[in-house]
């Protein structure tokens, strides 16, 4: 329904409000329940959708309060942050800038102040939105996620959980909480790029890649693309020119044109498929570059 | 008639029935008589309907209303209890208002901005007010009127 043409000033469903206290009385709820309840983190996504009635859940279960599900936490391996930990409190984290530089870059690129604020992690993956910002990092990144329900824990890689626009692969009965991404090596470079209509819009189209060198060689080389296909995704083909291969401008721009030829984009509100193809090119290209010199500035101390 | 919930609302303890539907939004202009805070697009897009909840700026048009059960709020007509506080005096001098819509919602904003930051560039000051539309003045007065309130030192902002 065109956001125009309804009353946004009311929520016009009604539902019933569950706000609990714990972990385990989401998971029970939900293992009852599952089917006929959205749960609301920040709301940002949720709420819009509810006053377009794109969505019409019987409960609504607000797990906000629920504090364990807020964190930011390294585990030896990996650095873990909880589902409902807000997007300003990643955008403020040291940890996050220094080591995942091109997480920190997307979470900066998104909404508002405001927005930052009330919106959380685990609702950006969740709404599974094709241009959710937070998933080509967290993609490039080799990323996992944790699903809770009473049947117990699994954890599901990211380049697995998204199915299609809204679609991912928690069942009615989970509740993602929270997000693993693996440490890298030393010397790898990561980047975040995005392109929108104004500063606060959702993307056009948006790239984050992971590169690592050995010996003048590309040993690693992973990319990702968001709003140019029903899911973001992993452009394989186009790493697999890089890989192994020189870190040369002809290289970098024979793999801009392959990640171009992957993916799949429709022609929306936001752009035309046609330009986000050719702007794929040049932001994957950039997006290569700017990991590279990421990484001979450290080279250089 | 809906649940009762609780909050402290400008320094204030108070109570109000609020059905599971209702927007925090429109607790505030039609229930408490509170008008200040404006609606604008409903959806996230134009903060003027920005209120701080637990000291941070949060969307009143994207909050339900249950969910501020318990919490503490601060709405524009919380800011000047006797006299206009600094920020507001300099939005008046250097003509930051112009029809007013934007204004409760920008001046939320820069309380918060200012008390994190005591000495914000421009450039801060406009990322910051990214999710602020002014239709009417083009910002610039905006921009000078926080530039000036966070140069004076004030203890109340
Ligand atoms: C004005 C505006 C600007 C925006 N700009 C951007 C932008 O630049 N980039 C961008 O990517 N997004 C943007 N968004 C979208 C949104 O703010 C983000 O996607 C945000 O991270 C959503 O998080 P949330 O906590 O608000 O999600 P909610 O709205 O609370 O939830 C979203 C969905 O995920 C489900 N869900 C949430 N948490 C869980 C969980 N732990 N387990 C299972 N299901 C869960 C909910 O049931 C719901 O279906 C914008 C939104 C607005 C209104
Ligand atoms: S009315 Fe809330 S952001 Fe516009
Ligand atoms: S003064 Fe009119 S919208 Fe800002």
């Amino acid at each position: 329904m065109d956001i125009n043409k309804i009353n946004t000033r009311i929520l016009p469903v009604k539902f019933q409000y569950l706000a609990p206290k714990t972990l385990e009385e989401v998971i029970s709820f939900l293992a009852e329940h599952g089917e006929e309840t959205k749960v609301l983190a920040g709301g940002t996504d949720l709420l819009v959708k509810m006053k377009q009635r794109l969505i019409e859940p019987t409960y609504i279960l607000n797990i906000k309060e629920i504090k364990e599900l807020s964190f930011i936490k390294s585990n030896g391996n990996s650095l873990n942050i909880g589902a409902t930990t807000k997007l300003n409190e990643l955008e403020n984290s040291r940890i996050i800038k220094e080591k995942f530089i091109a997480l920190h870059e997307a979470v900066k690129a998104m909404g508002s102040v405001q927005i930052r604020n009330m919106g959380t992690v685990g609702g950006n993956l969740c709404n599974a939105s094709p241009a959710a910002d937070l998933a080509p990092p967290l993609l490039v990144l080799n990323s996992k996620v944790k699903a809770v329900s009473t049947e117990g824990e699994r954890e599901i890689p990211l380049n697995k959980f998204f199915l299609g626009p809204g679609k991912t692969s928690l069942k009615p009965n989970e509740l993602l909480t929270e997000i693993q991404i693996p440490y890298l090596p030393e010397d790898t470079g990561t980047s975040f790029l995005k392109v929108a209509r104004t500063s606060m819009d959702l993307a056009k189209v948006n790239v984050a890649t992971v590169l690592k060198l050995k010996n003048g060689k590309v040993e690693n080389c992973r990319i990702a693309l968001g709003s140019v296909a029903p899911t973001p995704l992993r452009v394989c083909e186009a790493e697999k020119v890089l890989l192994n291969s020189e870190f040369t401008a002809e290289k970098v721009e024979e793999t801009a044109e392959k990640a171009s030829q992957e993916i799949k984009p429709i022609t929306d509100v936001r752009s035309t498929a046609e330009y986000r193809k050719e702007v794929s090119k040049i932001l994957v290209r950039r997006a290569l570059q700017k990991a590279y010199e990421r990484i001979k500035v450290r080279e250089c101390g | 008639m809906g649940k009762k919930i609780s909050f402290i609302l400008n320094g204030v303890k108070r109570e109000v029935y609020v059905e599971p539907n209702e927007l925090l939004l429109n607790v505030l202009r039609e229930k408490m008589g509170l008008t200040g805070t404006k609606y604008g697009c409903g959806i996230g897009e134009c903060g003027a309907c920005t209120v701080l909840l637990n000291g941070n700026p949060v969307l009143s048009c994207l909050t339900l209303a249950m969910d501020v059960d318990g919490k503490e709020l601060v709405t524009i007509e919380g800011l000047a209890q006797e006299e206009l506080q600094i920020i507001q005096r300099t939005f008046l001098e250097e003509g930051a208002v112009q029809c007013g819509f934007c204004t409760p919602g920008i001046i939320i904003m820069a309380k918060s901005l200012l008390k994190n930051k005591t000495n914000p560039t421009e450039e801060e000051i406009r990322e910051y007010l990214k999710g602020n539309l002014c239709r009417c003045t083009g910002y610039v007065n905006i921009v000078k009127s926080i530039k000036r309130a966070a140069g004076k030192a004030c203890k109340k902002c």
